[in-house]
């Protein structure tokens, strides 16, 4: 069952030629290399049972969802839903790509495993966002659909996620930034209108508080380290600080469905990231950036769809796997 | 940890005694699956198993299983081998129809872990979590109520943690209250990395969420 049989499909591929079924080509029997049988094993297993059998993480969270299914809530526009989903699913699934890049490039083995976790708490929260889109626009679109086959200006996160991965000092300095930010919006929506935000809400408060406090103490430890590490971490803050008032503009989405008593005006949390700010930025030593907001294209940006430079080079390394593989299955 | 299920009420399958023993063999099956990341607990154990019912469906000799799970964390990868796990074990108890769901709500908290759970986890020298929240923590190994009063924060925003608080989880080797904390995150999403001060051995703790 993790795979019901309505379960939509990604889009065939537009040339559609032999991808499908081309010949196999010939590879080593596994046999040859696997001396101690687990790769053997792992296929057995797989193969019993029923055909679903994997043994890697594959799709279907989504799919069997309890919530997921819910109808919208009376009175909500579903389209305004979907889009609200996207936002906050957005946001989440590229701040994990880029914390993901970090997997294998961080200073200590614990600091790499502690953001491959996050970013692995994100791209659930992700995962989550995306599926109830395809509820909400009546698409019945999976995850898989609108994480590798959307175009640039369909993703609505805001633009800081996306930023090119800097040093460490940024790093910190962006994701106290974004999970201060998350966390703030996230406790407020555990009241949401719609049951899969709510829901989603609820479990992603808990993850990103662990988020938050993660950064905001590699702040601190920075910030009152040595003379180098707090220039670093400065410069950090200077760099995603044009990107801060974005955060709290309002998309006009945002606001209807906020009035609907489903979503959370991003302006409402403003007060409660300047006090988290201070207070990190006050014991690490640090200040808070005097920063021109960085501006968008005609007053629009990630929300809408508008975004930098680094977007299109992170959605081709997201996306250029399942776009060459769009029916592939393990 | 498996809510009661249905009430035998004389419904559609004209044998509901026969319904009620089905689903007590598959609430059987479904609660002696191990979790894949912390193999020493059943998912039954961890809290994660939320309901198991039996519908009359289409054998003729047993009725559609739905087993309810919820993550431990969103992003959780054991979901995934939870389902297939607990799929082929039904299958091999005979079920044919068996559905997998995964509820979100009420949200799983540490909480859920139940006092044999804990027992285990300490047993295996990995140390239990303390009180997910103390203001509302539930009786380890009390029923979940599905419909809600999960454990939450209060009301309010989560207060900012500068510095970690002292530790309060004692080692599960040499029993000292003396460790610290080396990683708030650690192999696996549920798991902070600690080490024994006295015994100076490194020890994963469950930890509280």
């Amino acid at each position: 069952m993790a795979r019901t049989p309505s379960s939509p499909e990604p889009p065939p591929p537009a040339e559609s030629g032999t991808a499908g079924t081309q010949p196999v080509p010939p590879v080593p029997e596994i046999s040859d290399y696997d001396q101690f049988g687990a790769y053997q094993a792992l296929a057995a297993d797989a193969g019993s049972g029923d055909a679903d059998g994997r043994w890697a993480f594959g799709t279907g969270f989504a799919d069997s969802l309890t919530e997921a299914g819910a109808p919208v809530p009376d009175g909500v526009d579903g389209a305004d839903l979907a889009a609200y989903c996207l936002m906050l699913g957005d946001d989440a699934l590229i701040m994990s790509h880029r914390l993901q890049q970090w997997v294998t490039g961080a200073p200590e083995l614990e600091d790499e495993v502690a953001l491959a976790n996050i970013a692995l708490d994100l791209l659930g929260q992700a995962r989550l966002l995306l599926g109830r889109a395809g509820v909400a626009d009546g698409t019945g679109r999976g995850e898989d659909a609108y994480a590798f086959f959307r175009p640039e200006h369909e993703f609505r996160n805001v633009r800081l996620a996306e930023l090119e991965r800097g040093d460490f000092g940024e790093l910190i300095a962006r994701l106290v930034v974004f999970s201060t930010w998350r966390l703030a919006l996230l406790e407020r929506l555990d009241g949401s209108r719609d049951p899969v935000l709510s829901a989603v809400a609820a479990k992603g408060v808990k993850e990103v508080a662990y988020h938050r406090d993660y950064a905001a103490q590699w702040l601190v430890r920075l910030g009152d380290g040595t003379a180098y590490s707090r220039d670093r971490a400065q410069a950090g803050l200077e760099a995603v600080w044009p990107y801060v008032p974005e955060m709290f503009t309002s998309h006009d989405v945002e606001r209807r469905l906020a009035e609907s008593g489903v979503a959370v005006d991003p302006p409402a949390v403003r007060a409660e990231f300047d006090d988290v700010l201070a207070a990190a930025t006050d014991a690490a030593g640090l200040r808070i950036p005097d920063a021109a907001p960085r501006a968008g294209v005609a007053g629009r940006a990630g929300r809408h769809g508008v975004h930098t430079e680094a977007m299109g080079y992170l959605l081709a390394e997201l996306q250029s796997v399942a776009r060459a593989h769009p029916d592939a299955t393990w | 940890m498996v809510t009661a299920g249905r009430e035998s009420g004389g419904g559609a399958g004209g044998a509901p005694g026969h319904l009620d023993r089905d689903e007590d063999r598959a609430r059987a099956v479904a609660a002696a699956v191990t979790d894949p990341e912390l193999p020493m607990l059943t998912l039954a154990d961890l809290g994660v198993l939320r309901d198991v019912t039996v519908l009359p469906g289409v054998n003729a000799d047993g009725g559609t299983v739905t087993v309810s799970i919820t993550p431990t964390y969103s992003g959780c990868p054991a979901l995934g081998a939870m389902r297939e796990d607990l799929l082929r074990a039904l299958h091999r108890a005979g079920f044919e129809a068996v559905e997998v769901r995964t509820v979100l709500s009420p949200p799983w908290t540490t909480d859920w872990i139940t006092a044999e759970g804990r027992r285990k986890l300490a047993a295996a020298g990995i140390a239990p979590p303390g009180p997910a929240s103390p203001a509302s923590a539930v009786t380890p190994g009390s029923p979940v109520n599905p419909a809600g009063s999960a454990p939450r924060h209060g009301t309010g925003p989560v207060p900012l943690t500068l510095v970690p608080p002292p530790a309060r989880v004692p080692c599960p080797r040499c029993g000292s209250a003396d460790t610290a904390l080396v990683s708030p995150f650690g192999a696996t999403a549920c798991k902070a990395l600690r080490r024994c001060r006295a015994c100076d051995e490194p020890f994963e703790h469950v930890k509280e969420h």
